[in-house]
């Protein structure tokens, strides 16, 4: 913070107004790399209690501002020069846009006069970003940088969470200004609702207390607003059956009998029976999303809906909702606890007995599984043990295929924000840079980025930044030498023909001397009788990462599935195997 | 069916505001069939006026999203019976000696009004709701257009009320030390 009083004006450069604000406001850490239009920002930064973490592709300065803003709940912050530098952050800023991802990334832009003459290393960030950002910036005037920060600040974190860019044209950086912390902001046509509405919440707890088949579908939402208390109170009070999102996973513990797991394309058959039979669906945080419902028109024909979420713009976006309720996910579900206490207080509570019976028998009937590969290592197995020894405690980042959607059923996720994946926009890559960005957020906390060989070989040269920074995360890559995810459609709808998805990645790179190219450990895993082993001895490396190659066999398949575009009545629980959702017992 | 509906929306006027909404409209797929910006009696708040064709679900979700922006301050859907709604002609006719006095009296049926002569054509302007453009526009036709350039409608409710009443300088958000 500033020594000075608030509102107390000082002469400094505009560069020192901005590394000011962003202490103002805040920022212990940045990721970032410097350039031409934002050097001038470089210089105070030298000297400033702010950590700046210099990473090697500024696509890992946006991922692991990503990843610290999910472990930790604060803004991340990355920051990039003019050009190519913000252009190279396209990727994370759309990414924490599509997940709520609270951010601020900050660019240079060349100075005013060369503005618009496509001057060297120019490009219109703010042009360029404006569909992917909650908000963005372009200052020219070095007097509006504390506001411009400040603001930028406050928008990335309140309401619902996003991305918010701040390009400030080195002119602005290299003049002479004052430096004055705001004491208030005016934003008129900004006003998050967080408080739901009275009657909304006591509608929703009606249509609880008189449905048989309920079911609480839990989003992001719920973790970004830190709900997973109140949620675990509402769930426990009613006895309603939970379906946690892939956003969500973490947000109820998975050891609790009333969680079914995550639904949707690759979803439990209990969780997708969850939705897919109910009689009211209460969606918190969560928004629909066509890789949850699958075909809208035939999901969850017959459930009324109770959608409660911070963006009014979620709710009916894709699913009618019978009832609305604008706010934040905790209050709302501190609203709802209130409001059925005093349903039941007059005798009114819901009766759910045979629908959790039903969905029990399916749990039990369909759990997760995989087939164990008479030769060869099955990467469920890996991700499974992985879970069982890292704990709960860890954090795991993933990237994006089949490892991420194994990563996500196969561990254990018992408190939120422990799973961290790039869900909204699938950005391959994102876990190592993500897993970074947690384990600076969380230094005494395991991380553990679960990547895949392709995901893995687009961003781990930031391998070189946490050997150099002292980040020692683990990288398990789930060698299937194969875009995996890819490869699995290809034998499910393209008859085998396996166009450019072979990576040959057990052969070329040698990922163990890459480690060790890094300055990393590098170690290697092949049958099912060493992985325990390997983790272990990777668990007991904490001052340099770890890359751990598990050479997985490569025809495994994530399963469940639902053929996109199709119902969710048609998940397949294996390959050409339907579940039989009987509901005579209901 | 899509139907044409008519927006007021109030922004803060900042750069970029009109390049916002813009893309917005287009990135969601939405027609802006006709759009107008301008000031309003706040010298910081902008209003534009901005007609659509959709169905009403999409223009629930569209108006959503425009009050996402945060340069949005307040949007207002206009019915056409209870608004006042005008456009801006101005059109280049042909009009020689033998022509020119039934243009004249073509003008004159629609209150318009000549803003330049010139040997062979007469400049008119007219304003009006778009029905009445679109009816001069037809009268005017067999004369021969030269030039036409029409604005985008501007539209404000009747009666007393005023929509940007209530948007008047709300509270400051006072930052947390």
């Amino acid at each position: 913070m500033s020594q000075d009083a608030p509102g107390a004006a000082e002469r400094v450069t505009g560069a020192q107004s901005l590394i000011r604000s962003l202490e103002a406001a805040g920022a212990e850490t940045i990721f970032g790399i410097p350039g031409g239009a934002i050097l001038p920002a470089y210089d105070p930064l030298y000297d400033s209690s702010i950590r700046h973490i210099l990473v090697r592709h500024e696509q890992g300065a946006g991922h692991a501002a990503q990843g610290y803003a999910a472990a930790s709940g604060r803004v991340g912050v990355c920051m990039a020069t003019s050009g190519p530098g913000a252009t190279n952050l396209v990727t994370p800023i759309a990414d924490a846009h599509m997940d709520s991802v609270p951010m601020v990334a900050v660019t240079g832009q060349v100075g005013e006069s060369m503005i618009g003459t496509d001057a060297f290393q120019e490009a219109d960030i703010r042009g360029i970003t404006m569909p992917i950002t909650k908000h963005n910036y372009l200052v020219t005037d070095p007097d509006q940088i504390p506001r411009v920060v400040a603001e930028a600040f406050y928008l990335a974190s309140t309401g619902r969470p996003g991305p918010v860019l701040v390009d400030v044209a080195k002119s602005a950086l290299q003049a002479q200004t004052t430096f004055a912390w705001p004491t208030q902001l005016h934003l008129p046509g900004y006003r998050p609702v967080t408080k739901p509405h009275a009657k909304q919440i006591r509608e929703a707890a009606k249509l609880i207390t008189g449905s048989r088949k309920p079911v609480l579908y839990v989003g992001g939402g719920v973790i970004r607003s830190g709900a997973s208390r109140e949620l675990r109170v509402l769930a426990e009070k009613t006895g309603m059956p939970v379906v946690t999102t892939l956003m969500a996973r973490g947000a109820f513990p998975d050891s609790h009998p009333q969680n079914l797991g995550m639904p949707g394309m690759h979803g439990t058959v209990a969780a997708v029976a969850a939705l897919q039979k109910s009689d009211l669906i209460i969606s918190l945080g969560a928004r629909f999303d066509d890789r949850v419902t699958g075909n809208l028109d035939s999901f969850a024909p017959n459930a009324k809906v109770v959608h409660a979420d911070i963006d009014p713009a979620e709710i009916g976006k894709n699913r009618r909702a019978d009832v609305p309720i604008v706010g934040d996910a905790r209050e709302v579900i501190a609203d709802l606890i209130v409001a059925l206490q005093a349903l039941e207080d007059h005798g009114d509570t819901g009766d759910f007995e045979a629908w959790v019976g039903f969905l029990a028998g399916v749990k039990q009937r369909y759990p997760l599984g995989y087939d164990t590969p008479a030769e060869g290592l099955a990467p469920q197995y890996v991700i499974e043990r992985l879970g069982a020894i890292a704990g709960p405690e860890a954090v795991y980042a993933s990237g994006v295929g089949q490892h991420q959607m194994w990563a996500s059923h196969f561990i254990t996720y018992e408190n939120p924000r422990t799973w961290i994946n790039s869900g909204g926009a699938g950005t391959m890559g994102f876990g190592v840079p993500a897993a970074m960005g947690a384990k600076v957020a969380c230094p005494d906390t395991t991380v553990w980025a679960i990547d895949g060989d392709g995901c893995f070989q687009m961003t781990n040269q930031e391998l070189a930044t946490c050997t150099l920074e002292g980040i020692p995360i683990k990288v398990a890559v789930i060698n299937n030498e194969s875009l995996g995810m890819v490869r699995q459609w290809q034998t499910l709808f393209y008859e085998g023909r396996y166009s450019n998805t072979d990576l040959q990645s057990k052969r070329i790179p040698d990922f163990v001397k890459l480690a060790d190219a890094y300055g990393a450990v590098g170690l290697s895993c092949e049958t099912p009788e060493q992985v325990d082993a390997t983790i272990e001895k990777a668990m007991e490396i904490d001052d340099v990462p770890v890359v751990v190659d598990f050479r997985v066999h490569r025809d495994a398949m994530v399963w469940p599935m639902v053929a996109a575009g199709t119902s969710n009545d048609d998940i397949k629980y294996a390959r050409d195997l339907a579940p039989d959702f009987d509901e005579d017992d209901l | 069916m899509a139907e044409s509906h008519t927006l007021s929306v109030l922004v803060e006027d900042k750069p970029g505001v009109l390049a916002r909404i813009a893309g917005l409209f287009s990135r969601r797929g939405y027609n802006i069939t006709s759009l107008a910006v301008g000031p309003t009696e706040h010298p910081e708040i902008s209003r534009m006026t901005i007609r659509v064709e959709v169905e009403d679900s999409p223009l629930e979700q569209v108006t959503k999203q425009l009050n996402k922006l945060v340069e949005v301050i307040k949007i207002v859907e206009l019915e056409p019976r209870e608004a006042v709604e005008r456009e801006l002609l101005l059109v280049k006719v042909r009009a020689d000696t033998a022509t020119r006095g039934q243009v004249l009296d073509a003008v004159q049926l629609f209150r318009a009004k000549v803003v330049d002569v010139a040997v062979d054509a007469i400049t008119i302007e007219v304003t009006g709701n778009h029905d009445k453009l679109q009816d001069f526009l037809r009268v005017v036709e067999t004369f021969g257009i030269r030039e036409l350039v029409q604005s985008g409608m501007v539209a404000v409710g009747r009666g007393s009320r005023s929509i940007t009443e209530r948007t008047l300088r709300p509270a400051p958000i006072a930052l947390a030390d």
